[in-house]
């Protein structure tokens, strides 16, 4: 197994793979995750508050009444503590937070866990959650070898990292003439480039895609590549993936 | 540069193929698929390994491969999914599988009923031989209710109304019993703690209770959700117990494999112990500290919500054992 690769064995005989999350982005996920549903939490005791009593105090002295126990104490409880696991069996195995970091839970077999895997995964974090500040779900993530915590252990749940590319790739490879005849390495290079295109900053990107040209694209040079607009880069880059090239 | 590419011409030959491919995968992740649609599945799923295996050689590292890593990854997933239906799986988890879980679990609850059974005692004799340490087990507002001559449960309803005195009880008992199996992760011991510790307490109330005279009114209090209450949170015990044997003692490969299987069968047992909490929580909040209920009525009800969980542990209330 390759650091950090979780391998799944399969009827074909070719072993499919996951790429594991490592306690890093998990606390990361964590993080957000907890702002939000703390801020849920707040917001819907603040409102149902006001609603309810007419004012943020509460009685002092008195037992709270029905209408505020059931109206605002409760349902901020419940979002609080069902958070995770309402969103992650309605979300398939996903959060806000996980989603942000770029992570879902897994079953072992790849997929999405069942709603009991994910419930049994919740229930363990009052083991994680001990002594305070989650330490032991920390330590068993940093120190095991699927950096997994104690309710992934149970559930047999996986943290791995939720790649969404897939799709783009492979559409974004089908479009390209099938004449094209760079090395497979020079067309995820020139994809790639072109996909992350406006995230670059111009200089950036203009820079990269001089340095393709020069390497790659044999049309014959009519202006210095330096004096070429990113637009005219970018088109060259384009046609470079579409179009046959010229016998060398 | 060589003119011909032969890796570029067999990805991109491929690529139409993967493209119709990944089209499906959302759909195919959903489910409910025909037999034409199941089968071209499959057959995607095959081709994918070969094309996969020949990328990993090929073109270790591309983004194609990674791509195709997580496009066959999610075909393996979809593909090996055991078929789900709710109903059904909830009929089966009540008529087959909790009985099964329980009575392969006989010899722990054994275990548990006689450590509740010897800590109440222990609890019993040490407040009856030391009163002044009842300060360990009892808040100094119960301490004051009891030397006045009453429990502290008897005007519990002009405190709180009844539904929310069933909300605090029946999520605490919950807490209690999720405990109770989650604590057995630390090698059964904090189960065991767990139980001994309740039973400890039980035994010193009712020693204290019985100092003043008050033992017969706090029978009265308990009888009608303390059968259960107590039974489940045993069962809880027992379950804690079995996942802290899964560890010392693993019946598959490894620890971690064992502790997962075990983890996942007991797991289930808390599903038909929070519903029972919740009718506990509701007798406790409505019936217990309600002083015009009377013992006889309290004794039913206890007897015959005790009948109802055998029934429902025991898989008849589902029609288990039935021809």
């Amino acid at each position: 197994m390759e650091q950090g690769e979780f391998r799944i064995a399969t009827a074909t005989g070719v072993d499919a793979a996951l790429a594991i999350a490592g306690p890093g982005v998990r606390s990361y996920a964590f993080v957000i995750d907890w702002h939000i549903r703390v801020l849920l939490a707040v917001a819907w005791y603040l409102a149902a508050a006001l609603l309810i009593n007419g004012s943020l105090a509460t009685p002092v002295g008195k037992p709270a009444p029905p209408a505020f126990v059931f109206g605002a104490l409760l349902p901020a409880l419940a979002i609080y503590f069902l958070y995770h696991l309402i969103l992650e069996a309605a979300l398939r195995g996903i959060t806000p937070g996980k989603r942000i970091a770029g992570v879902r839970i897994a079953a072992r077999n790849g997929g999405v866990p069942s709603t009991g895997a994910l419930l049994l995964r919740n229930l363990f974090r009052i083991v994680d959650s001990m002594p305070l500040l989650y330490v032991v779900g920390l330590a068993t993530s940093l120190f095991t070898r699927e950096h997994v915590r104690v309710g992934d252990l149970a559930a047999g749940t996986l943290l791995v990292w939720n790649d969404a590319r897939p799709a783009a790739t492979l559409e974004r490879l089908a479009t390209l003439s099938p004449d094209a005849q760079l090395a497979p390495a020079a067309i995820d290079v020139i994809s790639d480039l072109l996909a992350r295109w406006s995230e670059l900053e111009p200089e950036r990107r203009a820079a990269l895609a001089r340095a393709l040209l020069l390497r790659l694209d044999p049309a014959p040079v009519i202006a210095p590549l330096e004096a070429l607009s990113e637009a005219v880069l970018r088109e060259r880059l384009e046609r470079l993936l579409q179009a046959p090239r010229a016998a060398s | 540069m060589s003119a011909a590419q032969p890796g570029s011409r067999w990805l991109l030959a491929r690529a139409p193929v993967w493209r119709a491919l990944a089209a499906a995968a959302p759909r195919l992740r959903r489910g409910r698929l025909s037999i034409d649609e199941a089968e071209q599945a499959l057959d995607g799923y095959q081709s994918l390994a070969r094309d996969l295996a020949s990328a990993r050689q090929q073109l270790p590292g591309n983004s194609v491969t990674l791509a195709l890593e997580s496009l066959y990854t999610s075909y393996h997933a979809a593909l090996s999914r055991a078929p789900f239906r709710a109903g059904a799986s909830l009929l089966q988890l009540f008529r087959s599988e909790i009985p099964e879980i329980v009575a392969s679990l006989r010899t722990h609850l054994l275990w548990i009923v006689l450590l509740l059974a010897l800590s109440a005692g222990a609890g019993w004799l040490l407040i009856a031989t030391y009163p002044e340490l009842v300060g360990l087990v009892a808040s100094r507002e119960q301490i004051d209710h009891v030397e006045h001559g009453e429990l502290w449960t008897e005007n519990l309803l002009n405190i709180a109304p009844s539904s929310i005195l069933s909300v605090r009880i029946l999520s605490n008992n919950v807490m209690v019993s999720v405990f109770a199996v989650c604590a057995g992760v630390l090698y059964g011991l904090g189960t065991a703690y767990l139980i001994a510790l309740n039973g400890l307490m039980l035994g010193a109330m009712f020693a204290f209770t019985h100092q003043h005279g008050l033992d017969g009114e706090l029978l009265r209090f308990v009888v009608a959700h303390g059968t259960v209450e107590l039974s489940v949170i045993c069962l809880a015990g027992a379950a804690g117990i079995a996942l802290g044997e899964s560890l010392i003692r693993p019946t598959l490969a490894t620890r971690r494999e064992s502790f997962q299987h075990c983890a996942g069968r007991v797991g289930k047992l808390l599903v038909p112990c929070a519903l029972l909490l919740v009718g506990c929580g509701l007798i406790e909040g409505y019936v217990s500290p309600n002083p015009a209920v009377p013992f006889a009525a309290r004794l039913a009800i206890g007897s015959a919500y005790f009948l109802f969980m055998l029934a429902l542990l025991s898989g008849r209330l589902f029609g288990r054992g039935r021809r």
